[in-house]
């Protein structure tokens, strides 16, 4: 019994434009385990679009793909209907800002008890209890107090908790976390990437990170895909980076400043017109 | 022939398509032309256009001449839409009646659209004390139903076509000026604002390069909405025998004088009526439709 | 010669005891020519210290000079030609419905500037772009290009001091890297005296020689490049931020 939870082979995902279509990701192939997968790219690179592909939040793009495998269920084939049963409760997403992902005139405890609710059979006291106890799992200090705020009373940092606790709430088996903390202050970052790395460890989620940020995602994941123009270019172990072979991999590292580096000029990234051509075949 | 600019990155730069104001028209009347209901007011405007434009040509008649023994006769091929209780051909006074109605929403925009923007800018843009004795005039004018409002104007300044309009355009004015301060409460701590106040650009070049500019479209889309309840005000104060005198065939002022013949000679109130639906139907579609072509979010 | 001096920059919002304390006693020196970090997270003000030089917010108190002058009594005039900012959003900084030519061209009027044709086609030039650029609308460009007209429109006013708020925070790394290497440049060749903010240590690390942490509206530490780099704050929250910074950006 294997334990891939995704397996997609040449997905690809496009847009109608005009009179044809536009491919926005491009016959991408990987494997999901029980493991932290980064997808890292910079704006339009197609790493969002994947996050939405899988949970087929795409209304107006066409998606296909040889092989696009969620535990046994085939997600090209799926209807509206069985995403429903899937979207949440088995596979889940955690957006960038929480000022625009939580409801602004609801609670967050609702909001989190919700989640809870929509997807088993409890009952509203049960519904809160578990709430409080994710808001424990998520250390916020005085879950009883947090339960009864609104979103523009929390701040950045406990909204993306906030989120965290909802989306893990259901127990899926795995979260896709699209740039969770691009709108964070540093010193937060680190303590929310810390919070989601304990309880995806400890549940066994598969979680899928996707961020422009190749720091975070070398920190954080356990294996990284490259991806540029639409396409993967590189999949290697995230402590491999630095060993990275594909040009434009090694270009986005050397073209980071880090602290105490050399003050001569940032290498520029040349963007070879090879890299937006089709690959073909082989995944390494 | 494409125009390519490189870049220091070496990526090239799509061609530029040269957009000036008229390929910009273009491109929003031929948006217009494919959704069916903005088609339709398209239609109906163009129409209305030539018809005022050539009015002469497609009269039959002369439209203030006086026949009394052919009064109140039904549509005919003689006369299509049937006489007036004078007479007069219906049909070619509701072809020079265009004349009228065109002349009235025209003035009345040219008037409302600069007041409302100007004044609706420079309130939103200032703020403080400014914006609240501005906006407290603007309520002024807003509190009162804008029919009773036109009713005290004409009243004051005396009956007739050109007084109507002045009176008109004296209620149109508060909602553009709303929109438009509304429009720029959301823009003026922009970046592109305070990058053109740090260049030294006076608080009057910034309202009317920056600022103006930006409220035009929503300004536009308002003022082809209001156009329909103009035509309807005119109509009603014509009604009232308040704008358009006789024996000017002013659409409103048939209906007016056509009431009292209403039960037995229905061509008199109906053609006009149906006039006065159709261009406030086809205006009211118009300004639906641009409001979608130049929503800014569909770019 | 363009030296700025912020001396007890503060500003208190509300009255009594809702009082708050936007700025609180802000003190720094730059000298001429040299580049200073303002390093912060939200909330720590360091944004509003830039707009309060920018004479866009004036409800501050303290002593503010610029070259030597109260920046509060400068003309106008003068003010624009000493110094200028860079904002944050390349979206948002340039005019939606102008074109590049009018973006660039608007200054030069105001100022009464000869030969406007060469100045806009070489700030364009200056900036890595060129000509072509001058017909072209914000909503044609990319990111990293929009940037650059910015930068341009804020050169060609020939400023003596430049006011950059987190300049490549919306920008990808590649394009980032552009743009850094690009305004140091710039500094070299005209020898520009910059304030930059950021709060991103490396961007600042790489960029300024001195920097100053922010926290709640107050300077917590000033240091030096060297200081950065080795550790030597003695503020907690400074040594938080940099020790998070750190862990972050390990180079392997």
């Amino acid at each position: 019994m294997s334990d891939t939870l995704i397996d997609a082979k040449n997905l690809r995902v496009s847009y109608r434009s005009g009179k044809g279509f536009v491919d926005a990701v491009r016959g991408v192939t990987f494997q999901l385990g029980k493991e932290r997968l980064g997808i890292v790219g910079e704006s339009g690179s197609g790493k969002s679009t994947i996050g939405r592909a899988l949970l087929k939040l795409l209304p107006s793009a066409r998606i296909t793909a040889d092989r696009l495998n969620f535990g046994g269920a085939d997600l090209i084939a799926a209807t509206e209907k069985q995403m429903l049963g899937i979207r949440g409760k088995r596979m889940s997403m955690i957006l960038q800002d929480p000022k625009f992902s939580l409801n602004p005139v609801q609670r967050v405890g609702d909001q989190i008890a919700e989640a809870y609710l929509v997807h088993t059979k409890a009952s509203k006291v049960q519904a809160r209890a578990k709430t409080l106890e994710m808001l424990e799992a998520v250390q916020i200090r005085d879950p009883e107090r947090v339960y009864g705020l609104y979103p523009h009373e929390i701040s950045g940092g406990m909204g993306q908790r906030v989120m965290i606790a909802m989306m893990l709430i259901p127990e899926p088996e795995v979260i896709i976390a699209d740039e969770p903390t691009s709108a964070l202050d540093v010193t937060v970052r680190v303590q929310v990437l810390g919070i989601l790395d304990r309880l995806v460890t400890s549940k066994g989620i598969g979680l899928i990170m996707i961020s422009h940020d190749l720091n975070l995602v070398r920190n954080f994941c356990d294996r990284v895909l490259i991806m540029y123009s639409g396409q993967v270019v590189e999949q290697l172990a995230a402590r491999d980076l630095f060993n990275a072979t594909h040009p434009y991999t090694k270009g986005l590292l050397a073209a980071q400043p880090h602290i105490g580096g050399a003050r001569k000029q940032l290498p520029v990234l040349r963007r070879d017109p090879a890299w937006k051509s089709e690959l073909t075949g082989v995944v390494r | 022939m494409a125009k390519l600019s490189v870049t220091l990155d070496g990526a090239a730069l799509p061609a530029a398509r040269r957009t000036t104001p008229l390929t910009r028209l273009g491109s929003t009347l031929a948006h217009l032309w494919r959704d069916p209901s903005s088609g339709f007011a398209m239609v109906v405007i163009a129409i209305l256009l030539l018809t005022a434009l050539f009015g002469p040509f497609l009269a039959s008649h002369d439209p203030i001449l006086v026949d009394l023994p052919n009064a109140l006769k039904p549509p005919s091929a003689a006369n299509w839409f049937g006489t007036d209780e004078l007479g007069r051909d219906i049909y070619s006074r509701i072809v020079y009646g265009s004349r009228i109605t065109l002349f009235i929403i025209f003035l009345v925009s040219i008037i409302v659209g600069p007041i409302g923007l100007i004044i609706g800018a420079t309130s939103g843009y200032f703020g403080g004390w400014v914006d609240t004795a501005m906006m407290r005039v603007t309520d002024i004018f807003l509190s009162f139903p804008s029919l009773i409002l036109c009713l005290a104007f004409v009243a004051a300044l005396g009956a007739g076509l050109e007084n109507a309009i002045v009176a008109i355009a004296l209620t149109s004015w508060p909602p553009i000026a709303r929109l438009a301060r509304a429009e720029t409460l959301t823009f003026r701590n922009a970046d592109y604002i305070s990058a053109s106040r740090m260049q030294g650009a006076s608080n009057l070049r910034i309202i009317i390069k920056s600022i103006m500019p930006m409220c035009i479209p929503s300004v536009l889309v308002r003022i082809t909405l209001s156009m329909a309840s103009v035509i309807l005000t005119a109509a009603g104060l014509g009604f009232l025998g308040l704008g358009a005198q006789p024996p000017l065939p002013e659409w409103g002022a048939m209906i007016a004088t056509g009431r009292n013949y209403m039960l037995d000679s229905w061509w008199v109130v109906t053609f006009p009526g149906v006039a006065i639906l159709l261009v406030s139907l086809a205006f009211n579609l118009l300004g639906d439709g641009l409001r979608d072509v130049l929503d800014p979010k569909k770019h | 010669m363009s030296g700025i001096v912020v001396d007890d920059l503060s500003i208190t919002l509300g009255h009594g005891a809702a009082a708050k304390k936007i700025l609180d006693s802000v003190t720094f020196k730059i000298g001429s020519g040299q580049s200073f970090g303002l390093v912060g997270e939200s909330g720590s003000g360091k944004s509003t210290v830039l707009k309060c030089l920018a004479r866009l917010w004036t409800m501050w108190t303290g002593n503010v000079m610029i070259a030597g002058q109260p920046v509060r009594n400068m003309p106008k005039m003068e003010y624009c030609r000493t110094v200028q900012m860079v904002f944050q959003d390349p979206y948002g900084s340039l005019h939606p419905r102008q074109s590049i030519t009018t973006a660039l061209r608007e200054p030069l009027r105001i100022h009464g500037m000869d030969r406007v044709q060469d100045r806009m086609e070489q700030a364009l030039v200056d900036v890595g772009l060129n000509a072509s650029f001058l017909e072209r609308f914000p909503h044609e460009l990319s990111g990293g290009q929009r940037q650059r007209v910015a930068i341009a429109r804020a050169l060609i006013l020939e400023p003596k001091l430049l006011l950059l708020d987190e300049p490549t925070s919306a920008l990808d790394v590649s394009v980032q890297a552009e743009v850094l290497n690009l305004l140091s440049e710039i500094r070299t060749a005209r020898n520009l005296t910059y304030l930059f903010v950021s709060h991103d240590l490396a961007v600042i690390d790489y960029m300024c020689d001195e920097l100053a942490v922010m926290q709640h509206g107050r300077i917590v530490e000033i240091l030096d490049r060297k200081g950065l780099s080795g550790g030597e704050a003695r503020d907690p929250y400074a040594r938080e931020l940099i020790g998070a910074s750190l862990a972050y950006d390990k180079v392997a």
